[in-house]
């Protein structure tokens, strides 16, 4: 019997050499006389131990990470293709890493397990389930159970999914689109990534079921320009779900018609913002429209749409084929369900960790994230991307829930964490911030277009001590103004991380002891 | 650009149109899949291009220009033989990514949005390459390569200076 061996195709195992690593393997493999089957599988989502190399056993997949292609010959003489696991390297069975048995995989169940190009291997999986349900049951019975899942945005906002789709359900159009929010251009976020490249076909269930449940019969994935591995395995399945009549004109023999086509972003952080989005699938710049009207009553070609967040959609297979009680069972107060942490930045270990909402962010960052990288202790961290505001150790023990981060004037977000050691100067990162906005602002409303430029200004005399009590008045000002006067998230919560730098850490703002910096 | 090259790039770009045009509609929507096509096939979108697709999408040029120039992504002149982009978001930042760009201007011997002396070389910055748990990234041509490190990035480098070379030999070879 030939051994099975899993390298994974995700993009960030490839940034990391795991092509070279398959090479290595099957060169290694044939040079020895020794039969192997390679399978291209997704990631487990534990990136710190990219390359992570699996191997069957009839006990389960044995683990090896982080392995590099000239590891290989020495993996082969200690036998790790016949399940050895004495190499330096093993890990014993990958799913009883502590790091991801102690998770609660919904969402991300599949990925790393399946070939996430085959179609076979995600029926195999409970793929589908959902798709099957759903297709016996009315539209709004669909929405009905979405919205008694609990099930929110997980783009970041938050707003109940059942609730807007319930608006799209009941507004009159002639052509009704579901799209999918793929934009995911915030740092410290890649769980929409893995998603498309290692679970393409959970994504495409979720939006054909959207498609069911509001009447609407097309659908586009937008996915931004930087993740070409994501785009290719997303077209890629969508050739094999039309193929098997789970997508097209007849979807699952329901006699409803989806479709289904992938546009590609242009590098605009700002088509991330859902009108913008929109703008952007028309062919025109993305730049950010004025609401009202709602996207659910005038969205994508001023038909009503449905747009969610990859993350969204992927949850609703789940909920479909378990029923909205097992969802709902999840979870704290109004935020049900589960939500994939993305660790990232200056942490150990680093990746996605799907659990229940109300899991504290001390626990995140001590029990998986295994402190910094650095080994230095950790200053700060910024929760829900670069929009979110930044907390100092004195917030950690803060559940991750939307209410309780709204009250400590924070966002959970999308999930997103990115860790600074104590070498961070968050004076300099609330200036990235003002500049990320200048760089990346549509420029429609003028608190965002001008008022990032003369944040920037603002943040560089406070730095260089010029006038400095009267400039961070200036400052707080200035960020009131676009906090209240933006036109979207851009604008309006750039003094999120702004402000929380300064407010505290202001020391790192040139606080001396008699300052008056908090006026 | 040459006579000859321009002729052949709106050649191109003529394919590009017909060949959309075939499987739909050309409404104002496939701007942005078209763009993408032509910068796909010559690596830029020529200026010289902007009055046809107005035509054929029967918008101002203005508008087709605004799209153009909206979008990070596209570019109105041809690259540089290799194009670096390192990325300048917050997790990156988090794990040295300032120094990593000290030390890849030192190495190019240029600034961010400038080429190399020899013009081999164009330096960019991005933000965000969905790789933030293995930080810092970057990205040359179309590979992203992740936990960077300046020993890393002067391998790296060294390699596509190596394919440049062999490149230019061929072509030389072949003239």
């Amino acid at each position: 019997m030939s051994a099975r061996i899993y390298v994974p195709a995700d993009s960030t195992a490839l940034a990391l050499g795991a092509d070279e690593l398959a090479a290595a393997i099957v060169l290694e493999a044939a040079q020895r006389g020794i039969a192997i089957e390679l399978v291209r599988n997704g990631t487990r989502g534990m990136l710190y131990l990219e390359p992570l190399v699996e191997v069957d056993t009839p006990a389960g997949r044995i683990g090896f990470g982080t392995v590099d292609a000239s590891d290989v010959g020495a993996l082969f003489d200690a036998g790790f293709h016949n399940g050895a696991s004495t190499h330096r390297l093993a890990l014993g069975l990958v799913e009883q890493i502590p790091y991801l048995a102690r998770q609660q995989r919904l969402t991300f169940a599949r990925c790393g397990i399946t070939d996430p190009l085959s179609l076979p291997d995600y029926l195999a999986h409970g793929g589908y389930r959902g798709l099957r349900q759903a297709v016996t049951m009315t539209g709004a019975d669909i929405v009905a159970a979405v919205t008694a899942s609990g099930l929110r945005g997980r783009g970041g906002a938050a707003f109940p999914t059942g609730i807007k789709w319930n608006t799209v359900l009941r507004a009159p159009g002639a052509q009704k689109y579901i799209v999918c929010n793929a934009d995911e251009g915030d740092s410290g976020t890649f769980a929409d990534r893995i998603i498309m490249e290692s679970d393409p076909f959970v994504l495409i269930e979720g939006m054909t079921i959207a498609g069911l449940a509001v009447g609407a019969t097309r659908g586009f994935i937008y996915v931004r320009s930087e993740y070409p591995h994501a785009i290719a395995a997303l077209n890629h399945a969508i050739q094999s779900a039309t193929r098997a009549g789970l997508l097209g004109l007849d979807v699952a023999g329901s006699g409803r018609a989806f479709a289904l086509e992938v546009r590609k972003g242009a590098g605009a952080y700002i088509c991330g913002e859902e009108t913008a989005l929109l703008e952007s699938i028309e062919g025109k710049r993305g730049v950010v429209r004025a609401k009202p009207p709602l996207p659910a009553l005038a969205g994508l070609f001023g038909q009503p749409t449905v747009i969610n967040n990859v993350l969204s959609l992927a949850s609703v297979p789940i909920i479909l084929d378990k029923g909205a009680q097992f969802y709902q069972d999840f979870g704290m107060g109004r935020s049900r369900g589960t939500l994939p942490v993305q660790l990232a930045g200056n942490i150990k270990n680093g990746g996605l960790i799907e659990l229940a909402f109300g899991v504290t962010l001390r626990e995140i960052l001590v029990d998986y994230g295994g402190g910094s990288a650095s080994g230095r202790p950790i200053k700060a961290v910024q929760v829900g991307g670069p929009l979110g505001a930044y907390l100092p150790p004195s917030q950690w023990d803060t559940p991750l829930d939307y209410e309780a981060f709204a009250a400590l004037w924070a966002v959970l977000g999308h999930g997103g964490i990115v860790v600074h050691d104590d070498s961070a100067d968050m004076a300099h990162l609330a200036r990235y911030a003002m500049e990320f906005c200048a760089v990346e602002s549509c420029g429609k409303c003028t608190p965002c277009r001008i008022g990032s430029t003369r944040g920037v200004e603002v943040i560089d005399k406070i730095r260089a001590g010029t006038e400095r009590p009267q400039q961070v008045i200036l400052l707080r000002s200035l960020c009131d103004t676009m906090l209240n006067g933006s036109l979207c998230a851009m604008g309006g919560m750039t003094p999120y991380p702004v402000l929380s730098a300064l407010n505290h850490f202001p020391q790192d703002f040139g606080q001396v002891a008699g300052d008056a910096i908090a006026a | 650009m040459n006579p000859a090259d321009s002729a052949s790039a709106m050649r191109a770009i003529g394919e590009i149109l017909e060949l959309h045009a075939q499987q739909t509609v050309l409404g104002q929507d496939l701007l942005l899949p078209v763009l993408h096509a032509i910068q796909d096939r010559l690596g830029y979108i020529p200026p010289d291009a902007v009055e046809g697709l107005a035509q054929r999408f029967n918008v101002s040029r203005a508008e087709v220009h605004g799209v153009i120039t909206f979008y990070h992504y596209f570019r109105s002149a041809p690259p540089a033989r290799c194009t670096v982009q390192i990325c300048r978001a917050e997790a990156c930042q988090s794990m040295g990514g300032d120094a990593l760009l000290a030390h890849v201007r030192q190495a190019l011997g240029c600034d961010l949005h400038a080429h190399s002396a020899n013009g081999d070389f164009a330096l960019e910055a991005v933000y965000c390459l969905g790789h933030c748990a293995t930080a810092p990234a970057i990205m040359i041509n179309d590979a992203v390569h992740a936990r960077v490190t300046p020993v890393r990035f002067d391998k790296l480098v060294a390699t596509q200076v190596a394919n440049l070379a062999t490149a230019t030999d061929n072509t030389r070879e072949a003239a």
